[in-house]
């Protein structure tokens, strides 16, 4: 098939076990040039591994990968120099400054700072106030700062970045997911893998993953779009009693909390009225039973059953 | 009248020229489900270690359970349950052995261990996997058991810090479950979390800045005092400064 | 106090579990007994020792053969000079010469006799031993074989002379300063290498470094050069206070001194790096360092314990440990003072050593995490 436009990574049935535990599951998908591509699913799900692969830090067991242009496996060299790859752990040298191990990989890549200065410059301001602090003194936030620019330093075509995000609060995280636009545009293509469900719109398509195997792949949009059930929020002054009592009715589905509100999705269409009348019946107060917009979490859940 | 589970009044930790923890006040009512929130290096872990007897403070006071920060940690040990994301439980011991040794260490009499230990099996529906290693579990069952551990001795507060990391939606939920049952029950709940809408399940939700607590309140409060749709951008708009 | 039980169980779980530390707590002291009960020994088999029979008579046999007859002596040959005992010590095979004057058989008569032992006293200990035997011997012999008469006066009918050649004082510190040095530079050049290893890959930061264009074989070259010299700067600190402290003399070439010891660093680091490869943390790699290492070099390379009097499988151990052949060259350029001429054969398998383990080493390390 003419394929104009390489792909930045592109996998196919790649499958990979570690004793009994098969860790990636068949799992095929591609990310084009210059695109934001996320890999949402929890621990375990099989994104480390993944990544890895790509990575040419493993061997897969079967399948084939490339990831620009080159083979994952015979042409490791050609990917290595071409990639920058953010580990799931911080993997830089706690007892160097954060000056030291920009130093460092700038160096091994046969670059300096200065030369690519242009490509981490905000990320950089943001640390500078701790050029001369050992890494392994700094805030979680600033340490996924500081691996960002280590991987950036060299120009990567591609960026591989496992859970960057894990375990760092809101306002970094949304700072990260900033920067991330930032350097998509400049043309460089970006996989990223994240926990964190609400993050996946702000990627241009997705994969959920659970288990090693992708439950769907699309864009976020088309994610939403394609969820059919039925999804109602509901909430009363007791959050708890809400759950056990829907769980309790017939006509329930699932009964989640998300957030302040509960997502109740039923086994064919419910008027919302007839909830209210239910709780009512169950003594709930302060009922409210609205249409509830799916989210990528709803979608997930639902893939996950 | 409720009594105060948790209190703090102008609660300060410096380390050298450093404040991590600048006069916090705030009460923790019994059995309240209460979010303890704020950005990495913001304070939160040192705060929660003066509170569970693990730090002393430079400057104020606090009480949990009644007794007293400075004076009488080991009595707040004893008299709270712990679980943190990074250690709950041990990986190579089995799932029996792990309630078996909390129990112990906890001062349960043999009996109670024992019971005890069959009614946590039962109701996490763990019996199967009851000689397994923990190490070989996954992280949502891990994190089940860790809580019911804290839970062992029948503590009236219970700390968790960050305790959903990583799971799967689901599984995040179920264990949120497991956090309002405890609370109907009575138990106080103080938790930190990085999930914004996990703030949401709170009765009331602190956000750290800096050392210092810059809002107090229910969440529906705080949104509507920043004029947000949620508590994520209450935390973005807060901690923007 | 059920608290402190509790506690005590899940401990003994814990070490119960790690079934390859179970194996060193429990395997190490086993070996150990075992070892150390062969090395400390006074005992010794087949020493080799040459006869200097400068009086050819009858009696001068019967002394030879005494000597020899119970089989911890052996005859290694005769010898006609002085000359030729100095060149047999310095190949190493022969620990003692005795040394008959002639006329031993009138000499004896008229209770005048003397007998000179002349032993290698770069093994203090091992000499010492051998002459105390050999004296031994002579004591029974010249019971047995003097006349009454002289037996009954009070001086003894052979006069024993002892020389230590190489160490006439016996100085202990002839003795440790080779094995100490041997053992530094083991130490830090084989076990501070597979720590560092090992510790790039407990942190993770060996993921980062694996891809990067950073050739593996560079990484590896690159953790090693500051140990090296290091390495170098503490064997020369040792040769030093040897030498100013202890009076222990370097007779032979210095720049052979130095090329051998960059010998034995290579096959040092080779064996680190090789530890490194098979380590998962640093305290796996701490262990097998010490197991495989340490124990070794400090037991069974000849430093204390004479590896000739050893059971044969604790020898043939002893020589396939690098330090061994190491301790041997540094007694032989430092104590003999001889050259390259005497010291090749052991270079040799010196070099051999540190090009298999090199081998070895490069074949294991991976460019993959698996």
């Amino acid at each position: 098939m003419y394929n104009p436009v390489p792909s930045a990574i592109k996998i196919s049935s790649i499958t990979k076990s570690f004793g009994k535990v098969k860790a990636v599951d068949d799992v095929s998908f591609d990310v084009r040039p210059g695109e934001l591509f996320g890999l949402i699913g929890p621990d375990g799900a099989g994104k480390t591994t993944l990544f890895r692969i790509l990575a040419t830090l493993l061997l897969p067991d079967a399948g084939e990968a490339t990831v620009l242009g080159f083979d994952a496996v015979k042409n490791y060299g050609e990917i290595r120099r071409r990639i920058g790859y953010m580990p799931g752990r911080f993997s830089l040298y706690q007892d160097l400054t954060v000056q030291e191990n920009l130093e460092f990989f700038a160096a091994i890549f046969g670059t300096s700072i200065e030369k690519n200065y242009h490509l981490i410059q905000e990320i950089y301001d943001q640390l500078k106030p701790f050029k001369n602090r050992r890494a392994g003194a700094l805030s979680g936030g600033m340490k996924q700062k500081l691996a960002l620019s280590c991987a950036l330093i060299h120009q990567p075509e591609l960026l591989l970045l496992d859970e960057p995000t894990t375990g760092v609060d809101a306002v970094s995280r949304k700072e990260f997911w900033d920067m991330l636009d930032r350097i998509k545009a400049l043309g460089i293509s970006i996989l990223v893998s994240t926990p964190y469900m609400d993050e996946a719109s702000r990627c241009d398509r997705i994969a959920l993953i659970q288990h090693g195997r992708i439950l769907s792949l699309d864009t976020p949009d088309g994610l939403l779009r394609s969820y059919k059930k039925p999804l109602l929020a509901v909430r009363t002054a007791s959050m708890y009693q809400l759950i056990q009592d829907l769980r309790g009715n017939e006509m329930t589905d699932t009964a989640f909390p998300f957030g302040e509100y509960l997502h109740l999705t039923t086994k064919g269409r419910v008027e919302e009225a007839a909830v209210t009348a239910f709780l009512r019946s169950k003594g709930h107060e302060k009922i409210e039973v609205r249409q509830a917009e799916a989210t990528v979490e709803d979608c997930f859940m639902a893939l996950m059953q | 009248m409720k009594m105060e589970a948790i209190k703090a009044n102008n609660l300060t930790k410096k380390f050298g020229a450093f404040t991590a923890v600048d006069t916090i006040s705030f009460e923790v009512r019994e059995g309240e489900v209460f979010g303890f929130l704020g950005a990495n290096g913001a304070g939160k872990t040192t705060a929660m270690k003066m509170l569970t007897g693990l730090l002393s403070p430079t400057s104020g006071e606090g009480s949990v359970a009644g007794f007293d920060v400075y004076k009488e940690a080991e009595k707040i040990k004893r008299n709270i349950g712990y679980m943190s994301q990074k250690f709950a439980l041990y990986d190579d011991l089995t799932v029996r052995e792990n309630v078996r040794f909390f129990g112990g260490i906890y001062g349960l009499r043999r009996r109670e261990v024992l019971d005890k230990t069959e009614r946590l099996l039962e109701e996490l529906e763990l019996q199967s996997v009851e000689k397994q290693q923990v190490g070989s579990l996954p992280l949502g069952w891990k994190q089940r058991l860790a809580f019911s551990v804290a839970l062992l001795h029948d503590p009236r507060i219970v700390f968790l810090d960050e305790p959903t990391g990583g799971v799967d939606p689901i599984t995040r939920r179920q264990f949120w479950e497991m956090i309002y049952k405890a609370a109907a029950q009575g138990v106080t709940v103080f938790v930190t979390t990085h999930y914004m809408d996990e703030a949401e399940y709170c009765d009331r939700v602190s956000i750290m800045v800096n050392g210092k607590i810059e809002a107090l309140d229910t969440p529906g409060a705080l949104k509507q005092q920043f004029g947000a749709g949620s508590m994520d951008e209450v935390f973005l708009k807060l901690a923007r400064g | 106090m059920k608290k402190f039980w509790a506690f005590v169980k899940k401990e003994f779980r814990h070490i119960l579990r790690d079934k390859r530390t179970l194996l060193i707590l429990l395997g190490m002291p086993v070996a150990q007994v075992i070892i150390f009960g062969y090395a400390i020994t006074n005992e010794f088999k087949n020493a080799d020792i040459i006869v200097l029979d400068q009086a050819k008579d009858d009696l001068s046999f019967k002394l030879t053969q005494k000597l020899t007859a119970s089989g911890h002596l052996r005859l290694n040959g005769t010898v006609q000079n002085y000359a030729d005992i100095h060149r047999q010590f310095q190949t190493g095979k022969v620990k003692m010469a005795v040394v008959i004057p002639p006329g031993f058989d009138q000499e004896m008569k008229r209770g005048t006799a003397q007998v000179q032992l002349i032993a290698d006293g770069s093994e203090p200990n091992y000499a010492s031993t051998l002459v105390a035997y050999a004296s031994q011997m002579i004591a029974t012999f010249q019971m047995e074989q003097a006349p009454a008469s002289i037996l009954q006066s009070s001086n003894p009918p052979i006069l024993v002379q002892t020389q230590m050649l190489y160490n006439p004082q016996l100085v202990s510190a002839y003795l440790f300063v080779p094995g100490v040095m041997a053992l530094i530079l083991m130490l830090i050049s084989a076990m501070m290498t597979s720590l560092t290893i090992a510790r790039e890959k407990e942190l993770g930061t060996m993921e980062l470094l694996l891809v990067s264009p950073l050739h593996p074989l560079l990484m590896v070259v690159g953790k090693v050069v500051p140990y090296v010299l290091i390495a170098f700067m503490d064997g020369v600190l040792v040769l030093a206070v040897g030498n100013l402290v202890f009076d222990v003399p370097i007779r032979g070439s210095m720049a052979l001194l130095l090329i051998m010891s960059v010998l034995y660093v290579l096959a040092a680091l080779s064996l680190g790096v090789l530890i490194s490869t098979k380590a998962k943390s640093q305290q796996q790699a701490m262990m097998m360092s010490l197991m495989a290492l340490m124990l070794p070099t400090v037991l069974l390379s000849d430093f204390i314990f004479p590896l000739k009097s050893m059971p044969v499988p604790l020898q043939v151990i002893g020589n396939a440990i690098p330090a061994k052949w190491f301790i041997a060259i540094l007694k032989d350029v430092m104590l003999k003072g001889v050259g390259w001429h005497f010291i090749w054969q052991k270079a040799a398998v010196l070099g051999g050593m540190s090009l298999f383990f090199l081998l070895l080493a490069m074949k294991n390390f991976k460019t993959r995490l698996a």
